[in-house]
């Protein structure tokens, strides 16, 4: 659960300084954003990504989808106080408001169950 | 609310019912697309469970046998670009934020409505307070 919300907004991160560099992509040339995968930042946000979504995957595989993203939402703090006291950046009072709401509800939601017990195994999936 | 406050957060001239759209787009492909693969991870079981029981190739094999998981991926996927074309227009700032924060809600009614999870209470408020706190980050 902790690399699933460390290796996300890391791979995000990435994304976004990766498309920066590139000139802007219209609608008309959807293809540009195929060519784009192959920019060395977009590559390793893509690698992120990827361990991101195999822990993803685990953790649904025995959590509800409820329980799994707030508690992912964590990532968002890591990455803020990764910046304050590794990058000595500023956090803004909004910031540290935010970081404090993130933190009471994922605390909030892990106090609960993370999987919802159901009668029928087979109710797990998708209903028409 | 979202398009209201867009002008004070920078759109970066991209108009506000545009930049409103490409969030939006982000939030539905990738609420399709969890769903989706929360119900196909539901369907094949425990991962670690498979993994001590069969290796790691056999819960690679479980997972890529199983279609929903396809449906999920390629949904995924197009959130992936569409999020691609909205950092190319719109701020990380704005981009990342209001689409997590708006996927977190329609997640959870995603969930409830099509998984049968027992979205209750706490659940709703965490959801809620976690949104919030997103947009609150950004600043």
């Amino acid at each position: 659960m902790a690399l699933v919300g460390i290796c996300a907004p890391l791979g995000d991160s990435f994304l976004a300084r990766g498309m920066k560099q590139l000139p802007a992509i219209s609608l008309d040339h959807p293809l540009a954003l195929i060519a784009a995968v192959f920019h060395p930042w977009i590559a390793a946000g893509i690698a992120m990504l990827i361990c991101f979504f195999a822990c993803y995957l685990t953790a649904l595989s025995w959590a509800d989808l409820t329980y799994v993203l707030p508690t992912t939402a964590f990532g968002y703090v890591i990455i803020a106080l990764l910046g304050k006291f590794w990058l000595n950046e500023q956090i803004s009072p909004y910031r540290w408001a935010g970081i404090l709401l993130i933190t009471i509800g994922v605390g909030f939601v892990s106090q609960g169950p993370s999987l919802t017990e159901k009668e029928n195994p087979e109710d797990a999936g998708v209903q028409p | 609310m979202i398009v209201l406050m867009m002008p004070a957060l920078g759109t970066g001239g991209v108009n506000p019912w545009l930049a409103a759209a490409m969030i939006g787009g982000v939030a539905i492909t990738s609420t399709i697309g969890e769903v989706s693969t929360a119900a196909a991870m539901k369907s094949i079981g425990d991962l670690d469970e498979i993994r001590a029981k069969s290796g790691l190739k056999g819960a690679i094999v479980a997972v890529l046998t199983c279609p929903m998981f396809f449906v999920g991926v390629g949904f995924l996927a197009l959130a992936f670009f569409a999020l691609l074309l909205a950092l190319n227009h719109l701020s990380l700032s704005l981009a990342g934020p209001a689409s997590a924060s708006l996927t977190l809600v329609t997640n959870a009614v995603a969930a409830k409505i099509f998984l049968k999870e027992n979205v209750d209470r706490r659940r709703w408020i965490s959801a809620i307070l976690v949104c919030i706190g997103v947009y609150l980050l950004a600043h």
